[in-house]
């Protein structure tokens, strides 16, 4: 791929904020289009401004609808927001109803916010492979602070945190003993939590299963113990905006400490880590996937396995013998 | 080099709570494998325009069923034309008087389904009629 005048001048436009092109370059990585990725190139060095801010919990706690909600909070500080929500694909038709969108419409005509709604496509880790880039590209178009929400989790969708600076983690009382189900994976992850509809029965009990959590944790890196942020219901106007300003001096407290204790360069290694990963994936593995599908190679493989006449792991040295004659991959296949 | 898919919004332009209709549209649209956004209800020409664009979707479906299709189309439509995304494909569906399609045609609303409209035929229609890019 060749830095060419079409992708300056694309990344240009999408400097000085023109939402069709960045958008129309979102789509363009998530179709995998090769072009779009010397876009992105022109970009990165423009990147790395923002501060990036996700939310992660299960379905129907409430996310989207808070993000709703700081959004609007930041605006009154005239923060430039960016958005982007990620609603789950259909493994079955490959189709999906992206509908988080339907809570941020007051939004809509507001030309500093920029919402773009990603499907997964079937991409693990409660993010979309294009969310990585999608970031970059609204963090270059001069967006200050950028939402990504991610699909309705589990207990190991933890992609979030390769991602963002902040991750809030959205819980909602009633849900059993979900705590108990979140304590090994999300809990980790979690920079801040939300007990959201803390109105309802239960809540005082959340909140101290979740003390009790945090109270066996020896240390937190940088001294920071998630707080706990309650909020309430949407329909107690007064109180839910207090509760979110709350929570977003929460956001802010925790941004401020991890530049005070020289740990936003551990969270920016984490993602710069994690893009490696996926652009060597994409670069190395996926043509060569590509290819032994296409050459129905890949098929072969498969049948020789069902009938047990060689292993994976035979298979896996055989292709990168074939493909990948340059140098010898001892600790991969060896 | 991965798949182009289909990204069609679903919009209920005006003073119109009534989204049955517009709900199984969107549940039927991804299960013909297209990536759908819905924008929910009350929504403002306005505020339709500018979400289409920012989510850069190959279609608007709008779905009125509160008679003010005469003036809530052709606006969307007027709105996409002015910021430069009269590329993004209209079309509309709901209760609509047989004598209104030729106006609303002539506003640039490329199909009209009313009720009886199989969902098939509308997949179909879109299928044939919307180029991916």
């Amino acid at each position: 791929m060749i830095k060419t005048g079409t992708d300056m001048k694309k990344a240009e436009k999408i400097r000085k904020g023109d939402v069709r092109t960045a958008t129309r370059l979102i789509r363009n990585i998530e179709n995998n289009i090769p072009e779009a990725r010397s876009t992105i190139r022109n970009l990165f060095p423009f990147t790395g401004k923002a501060r990036v801010i996700g939310l992660t919990g299960a379905p129907g706690t409430g996310k989207s609808t808070l993000i709703d909600s700081l959004i609007a909070c930041y605006r009154k500080k005239d923060k430039k927001i960016g958005a982007l929500l990620v609603d789950p694909t259909s493994p079955f038709t490959g189709g999906a109803i992206l509908g988080d969108r339907i809570r941020l419409q007051r939004h809509a005509e507001d030309s500093d916010v920029f919402v773009r709604s990603l499907a997964t496509r079937c991409a693990l880790g409660g993010l979309s492979k294009a969310a990585g880039d999608a970031v970059h590209v609204m963090d270059a178009m001069g967006k200050e602070v950028i939402f990504v929400e991610t699909v309705g989790t589990g207990q190991q969708e933890v992609e979030i945190m390769n991602h963002v600076h902040t991750v809030i983690v959205v819980i909602v009382p009633g849900m059993g003993d979900s705590i108990q189900a979140i304590k090994a994976g999300i809990l980790e992850v979690a920079d801040v939590f939300v007990i959201n509809k803390a109105q309802r029965d239960g809540a005082d009990k959340l909140y101290q299963e979740l003390m009790s959590m945090l109270n066996m944790v020896d240390s937190f890196p940088g001294g920071w113990r998630p707080p706990v942020i309650r909020v309430g219901s949407l329909f107690e106007k007064d109180i839910f905006e207090k509760n979110i300003a709350e929570l977003a001096e929460s956001i802010d407290a925790h941004y401020r400490n991890l530049v005070e204790n020289d740990l936003l360069g551990d969270r920016v290694r984490r993602k710069v880590t994690a893009e490696l990963n996926e652009a060597l994936q994409f670069s190395i593995l996926a043509p060569i996937l590509e290819q032994l599908i296409a050459e129905g190679e890949f098929d072969t493989l498969v049948d020789k396995l069902l009938k047990k006449e060689t292993d994976p792991y035979t298979c896996a040295e055989e292709v990168a013998k074939k493909y990948l004659r340059k140098q010898p991959l001892k600790g991969v296949t060896g | 080099m991965g798949e182009r898919k289909l990204r069609i919004m679903v919009a209920k332009p005006g003073l119109d709570g009534h989204d049955r209709g517009a709900r199984v549209l969107a549940r039927c649209f991804r299960d013909a494998g297209f990536e759908v956004i819905y924008t929910g209800c009350h929504q403002a020409p306005e505020q339709i325009a500018a979400s289409a664009i920012q989510e850069d979707v190959d279609v608007v479906g709008l779905s009125c069923l509160s008679g003010a299709h005469r003036y809530l189309f052709p606006r969307v439509v007027e709105l996409l034309k002015e910021q430069d995304a009269s590329d993004i494909m209209v079309i509309g569906g709901g209760v609509i008087p047989k004598q209104d399609f030729q106006m609303l045609y002539d506003a640039g609303i490329r199909e009209i389904f009313t009720p009886g409209a199989s969902l098939d035929s509308i997949v179909e229609w879109i299928k044939n009629n919307v180029k991916l890019t």
